[in-house]
């Protein structure tokens, strides 16, 4: 499938798996979950170094090749969320930013007009922008105004391994919207991934589902097999879904017909 | 003298640079990104940005996330 191309910020990717490193028990599984999976994209925060105690490091456990998705995480305002893509930027690993703007600490909800304000003044910078809203056509279509590079709608809440419940309005932005759309949070495992890929998604960010899996390493592998099964899917186009049944069999020919 | 790094006052000697802060602190200077008084201080400018009285400086790096 050479000519399945998916092109993000003028970045060709051959993986649909986008991963997060937060939540792992041990960061260094990262880069075998990297190697299962295919992921090429991964995401990362930023936060103050902590004086007191050497923490370690996870960029130690971020394979060189892989392209590096700072997210805007601990930003309420569109103007903190500004402020800390700078500053990911400044760290010298590319211009892509997940916008990330929440001020909702009960379900981690994103503020899709601060998100917009972000993008906007990010995208007139030359930042990559793909931001993290609801399932909302209009909050899509502004987000699309303000130049950012793809739409990422949450499956569910954050963290919450729920699935797809917004179903419906993630068909409708795939439906609607030219830009990519990224599934991102509350994917909980690999079949709600495939259901996204085969329902037309660009692809799915898959953080919590892997690094708190029994075995992160193998459910990253299971991830990525869903992901590409979902995309072929969708590629090879799905048959009509009916109410009554079809018989797959031929009716006619039956063994004793006409017989008295 | 003191300025504010992440929040917590810390008595420096005059004439420190933000390289020598970071030094101080047990900080790989090229792991972490610098804020000084919200402005981002390039990381080529380390050696030769000295630190004012008062200063509030954030010192950052990535972490995993989502």
């Amino acid at each position: 499938m050479s000519e399945d191309r998916f092109v993000i910020g003028g970045v060709a990717l051959e993986s649909r798996l986008f991963t997060g490193t937060g939540k792992y028990a041990d960061d260094a599984v990262i880069p075998e979950v990297c190697a299962v999976s295919g992921s090429q994209v991964v995401t990362v925060a930023l936060r103050r170094v902590d004086l007191d105690s050497a923490a370690g490091n996870v960029m130690d456990h971020i394979p060189q090749h892989m392209k590096l998705l700072p997210n805007t995480s601990g930003a309420r305002t569109a103007d903190e969320a500004v402020r800390i893509a700078r500053l990911a930027r400044a760290m010298g690993c590319g211009d892509w930013v997940k916008i990330e703007v929440i001020s909702d600490s009960r379900y981690l909800l994103p503020d899709g007009y601060a998100t917009c304000k972000a993008t906007e003044i990010l995208a007139a910078e030359g930042f990559v922008v793909l931001p993290y809203v609801n399932a909302d056509l209009y909050v899509a279509r502004s987000l699309a105004d303000a130049g950012a590079a793809a739409i990422m709608p949450l499956g569910a809440p954050i963290g919450t391994n729920r699935g797809l419940k917004t179903r419906e309005m993630i068909r409708i932005l795939i439906e609607e919207m030219a830009l990519p759309v990224i599934v991102d949070a509350g994917i909980g495992r690999p079949s709600e991934a495939c259901e996204a890929m085969e329902m037309g998604a660009a692809a799915c960010l898959v953080n919590t589902a892997i690094a708190t899996a029994g075995d992160p390493v193998g459910m990253a592998r299971a991830f990525g097999r869903a992901v590409r099964a979902g995309r072929e899917a969708y590629l090879a186009g799905l048959g009509a879904s009916r109410g009554l049944a079809a018989a797959s069999s031929p009716l006619t020919g039956f063994l004793g017909q006409g017989d008295s | 003298m003191i300025v504010v790094v992440n929040g917590t006052q810390r008595e420096i000697d005059p004439g420190t640079t933000v390289l020598g802060l970071l030094e101080g602190l047990g900080i790989a200077p090229d792991t972490v990104v610098v804020e000084r008084n919200r402005e981002i201080v390039p990381s080529a400018t380390f050696a030769g940005a000295v630190l004012n009285e008062g200063d509030h400086l954030e010192v950052l790096r990535f972490v995993g996330g989502g």
